[in-house]
């Protein structure tokens, strides 16, 4: 039954999103873009929180590292960008698992303090190297994945299904229930006979490589990479509110929330410095009221209550 | 041949606290031990040394042979050992049916579907279980019995070659212990050795082929169950007496001002009805026991009373509706709930969990119940400095009685406090209650299926089975009018 109920609501939502190019400009088409791969860092950050039940904090680390090392790839060597999107996202993996290991063993919040202090670590070197990262104002990428709007909206609409698919089929596998288990009572997981940090490990390595890929996409697509659109905290707040307010442990609820708060955002941006308060305002109450999200309550009918 | 399981010199410290000392047993294929204590002498902790969930500071756990003592828990749970936790901790959010398929999942990142196959075991094993019915819904919308049968579930979904199992019996009705009783016994048919340990002791006679007894983490006997029971330490630390029926002081005015007054209280969950037209009162100074069966409706009734679920029909308090009022409020009034669940502070030491039960007190007088309580549960006092969390069991069980009654209570309710205490500290509470009930105005209700606790004190005896009240009286007449199916 649920699983109808999540191909009722796909099935037309990604008709629409697919057909968006024949109706609308290119503006909109380039806030969409912008949204799908804030939608890949959200999901990627419910696998990690949803399911093994780990808060990661620092999601731009992941996304940072993936942006950087592919920026910096094109920029000094000109690697082709399929090579330099690879390396960013391998990148991400490899930082991922280096704070992972020695932060999973830690129990209650300092995992998530740990990704915290990754976070600023990372700013800090970047803005220290300022010579070779560009610093506080960024450096400039001279390829770029397509200067046609409509070109870079499938992109990133493709890249977003794809993840979306991998992610969400992977939390409704047997391997998702395993890190659930792993997630909410690892004493009992593992005396279920699984192994507890391999699983936790293995979520945070999945989580990290599609951070790193979409993170290095969106900087080939903005033509440059710089702290505050990919590394600072602000960035990391985003992917954790949107992934809350769309519905915790569901995967997609992540996507919605990415778009409704980047869709939010633009409507309220006359309002100027307001907008922020509003949308703010708005993912409190969300929180506060409907735990579950927008999407909680209609895709999860695991029971009967 | 080498035994299944075979511990030897097993020692477990925590901090200058011993808990496990010197331990030595073989179990063979298709044979059950017993091994019992009084609360806090170490069961848990052995198994959880076999388990690997603790790490022994000396001795050997050999499976058929292999020594796994330090092993991490998942290898050894690999090589053949399953638990059954003391306390159930079920994931809120997966169903029952999902838990047992989760038991049966190998250990591998690759698994990206189930076959039907594991579906369909894991159905026949919720139906060997007794739990087809429940099968489809959520953990906490299960009746408690039902939740110890999914912890046996899953190590039958295991199929581990050692059983582990740790208290199934606690807080079960006799027809659910031979249920239990049954399904252990089945293990042992399969060839599978199993390890148990419960406080019932009738149940654990029945049930074993060996028993060892320990006490505060050493070996103190070893033998037939008979052989055990009949050992003269044993008798001491751990069987103590027979729960004795004191005669009643009569009381002033009982029975005039109903201090607690119900009337037709109903209670929804969701679709399904928890309490139905239920009506009972408390006077002033009065022992009254509220009898049923696990689902009957008890907890439900006290947390109605302590204002945490809502209701329709009256809750009347000296008179005055408990209705519109914050269970916090409530709380001032002098109902106290010590609830089945425990609720204590994990993280907080023994003695902070018992200071926030004191806190409107005048130091004098929180300083003069402390001792008093601690005279009544003296191991308390030793442990003043040890985290909530980490307490066994039967610590919990009482450091939760104690931590309400340093709350002064005037009505105190006390929710199945039995559950998990060995049989000589159920004396010592039954000889607490009725030293309260001699020096002290309070005023009891009690929630107990455990009728040979609940009917030695009570002055009057409701019987609530199915959300409905359908008897009340006195003690003495509920053996004859009321009494099978429970005792
Ligand atoms: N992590 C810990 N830190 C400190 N003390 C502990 C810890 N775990 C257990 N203990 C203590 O070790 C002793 C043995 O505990 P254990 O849980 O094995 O008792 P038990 O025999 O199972 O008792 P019960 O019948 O009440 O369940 C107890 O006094 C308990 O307080
Ligand atoms: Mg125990």
């Amino acid at each position: 039954m649920a699983r109808n109920r999540t191909f009722l609501l796909v099935a037309p939502a990604l008709i629409v999103m697919a057909l968006l190019p024949l109706g609308v400009g290119g503006y909109i088409l380039g806030l969409l873009t912008v949204a799908y791969y804030t939608a890949v860092f959200a999901m990627s950050w419910d696998l990690l929180f949803g399911f093994a039940g780990e808060v990661n904090f620092g999601p731009s680390f992941l996304i940072g590292v993936g942006a950087y090392v592919a920026a910096l790839l094109n920029h000094y060597w000109g690697w082709p960008i399929p090579a330099c999107l690879a390396c960013g996202a391998v990148a991400a993996v490899i930082g991922g698992a280096v704070l992972a290991v020695p932060a999973l063993r830690l129990s209650g919040p300092y995992f998530g303090l740990i990704t915290l202090v990754a976070v600023l670590m990372l700013q800090n070197i970047i803005v220290l190297n300022a010579g070779i990262t560009g610093g506080e104002i960024g450096i400039d990428i001279p390829d770029v994945l397509s200067i046609d709007e409509t070109t870079n909206y499938f992109y990133a609409f493709g890249f977003m299904v794809v993840s979306g698919g991998i992610l969400f089929g992977l939390s409704r596998s047997p391997v998702g229930l395993i890190l659930q288990a792993s997630g909410q009572d690892a004493i009992e997981a593992a005396a279920l006979g699984f192994n507890v940090a391999k699983h936790k490990l293995t979520a945070f390595c999945i989580s990290a490589f599609f951070s790193g890929l979409a993170g290095g996409m969106l900087i080939f697509y903005m033509g440059t990479a710089s702290v505050g659109t990919v590394v600072d905290i602000a960035v990391g707040v985003n992917v954790i509110i949107a992934a809350v307010l769309g519905g915790r442990r569901t995967i997609l609820g992540a996507a919605v929330g990415s778009i409704f708060l980047i869709g939010a955002n633009e409507v309220l941006r006359p309002l100027g410095q307001l907008a922020t308060f509003v949308v703010s305002a708005v993912a409190l109450v969300v929180i506060l009221f409907f735990p579950g999200g927008f999407l909680g309550n209609y895709l999860h009918t695991g029971g009967r209550e | 041949m080498t035994a299944l399981l075979e511990v030897g010199g097993l020692t477990k410290r925590f901090g200058g606290l011993v808990a496990v000392k010197d331990i030595s047993f073989k179990i063979e294929a298709g044979e059950i031990l017993g091994l019992i204590g009084p609360n806090g002498s170490g069961k848990s902790t052995v198994m959880k040394c076999i388990m690997g969930i603790e790490k022994p500071n000396a001795g050997t756990v050999k499976l058929s042979g292999t020594d796994v003592a330090g092993w991490p828990t998942h290898r050894i749970a690999r090589q053949g050992v399953g638990i059954v936790f003391q306390h159930a901790r079920p994931l809120q959010r997966q169903t029952i049916l999902e838990h047992i398929i989760l038991a049966l999942l190998p250990d591998n990142l690759l698994m990206l579907r189930t076959d039907h196959s594991v579906r369909q075991r894991a159905e026949a094993i919720a139906a060997r279980v007794g739990l087809t019915a429940v099968m489809h819904r959520l953990p906490r919308t299960l009746a408690f019995a039902d939740l110890r049968r999914l912890e046996l579930a899953k190590a039958i979904a295991r199929n581990p070659k050692v059983v582990l199992v740790d208290e199934p019996f606690a807080g079960l009705t006799a027809a659910e212990v031979t249920d239990f009783s049954n399904l252990i016994a089945s293990f042992r048919a399969e060839g599978h050795a199993v390890l148990l340990v419960d406080h019932n002791v009738k149940g654990v006679a029945a049930l074993v082929d060996r028993v060892l007894a320990m006490y505060l983490g050493e070996h103190v006997a070893e033998g037939t169950a008979e052989e055990v029971m009949a050992n003269e330490t044993v008798r001491r630390v751990y069987l103590g007496g027979k729960i004795e029926t004191a005669a009643r002081p009569e009381r002033e005015g009982k029975g005039h001002t109903p201090l607690l007054d119900v009337r037709n209280l109903g209670v929804l969950y969701g679709k399904a009805t928890a309490i139905d037209d239920v009506s009972i009162h408390v006077g002033e100074g009065e022992f009254v026991s509220v009898v049923g069966l696990n689902g009957a409706g008890k907890t439900t009734l006290f947390n109605a009373i302590s204002g945490l679920v809502p209701y329709s029909g009256a809750i009347n308090w000296r008179g005055t509706p408990l209705a519109g009022k914050t269970a916090g409020a409530i709380a001032r009034t002098g109902i106290v709930q010590c609830p089945e669940t425990r609720e204590l502070f994990g993280d907080m030491s023994v003695r902070e969990n018992l200071d926030l039960g004191g806190q409107h007190m005048t130091p004098a007088e929180s300083t003069r119940q402390l001792d008093w309580l601690f005279g009544l549960f003296p191991i308390l006092k030793s442990r003043q400095g040890q985290a909530a969390r980490t307490l066994s069991g039967g610590e919990q069980q009482m450091l939760a009685i104690a931590r309400a009654l340093m709350m002064h209570p005037k009505l105190l309710i006390l929710d199945e406090p039995t559950l998990g205490l060995a049989p000589v500290i159920l004396e010592q509470l039954s000889k607490a209650l009725e030293t309260l009930r001699q020096t002290t105005d309070i005023t009891v209700l009690l929630g107990e299926q455990n009728v040979t606790f609940a009917l030695p004190h009570a002055d009057r005896v409701y019987v609530i089975e199915h959300s409905r009240i359908v008897w009340e009286g006195d003690p003495a007449r509920f053996a004859e009018e009321a009494g099978a199916g429970y005792l």
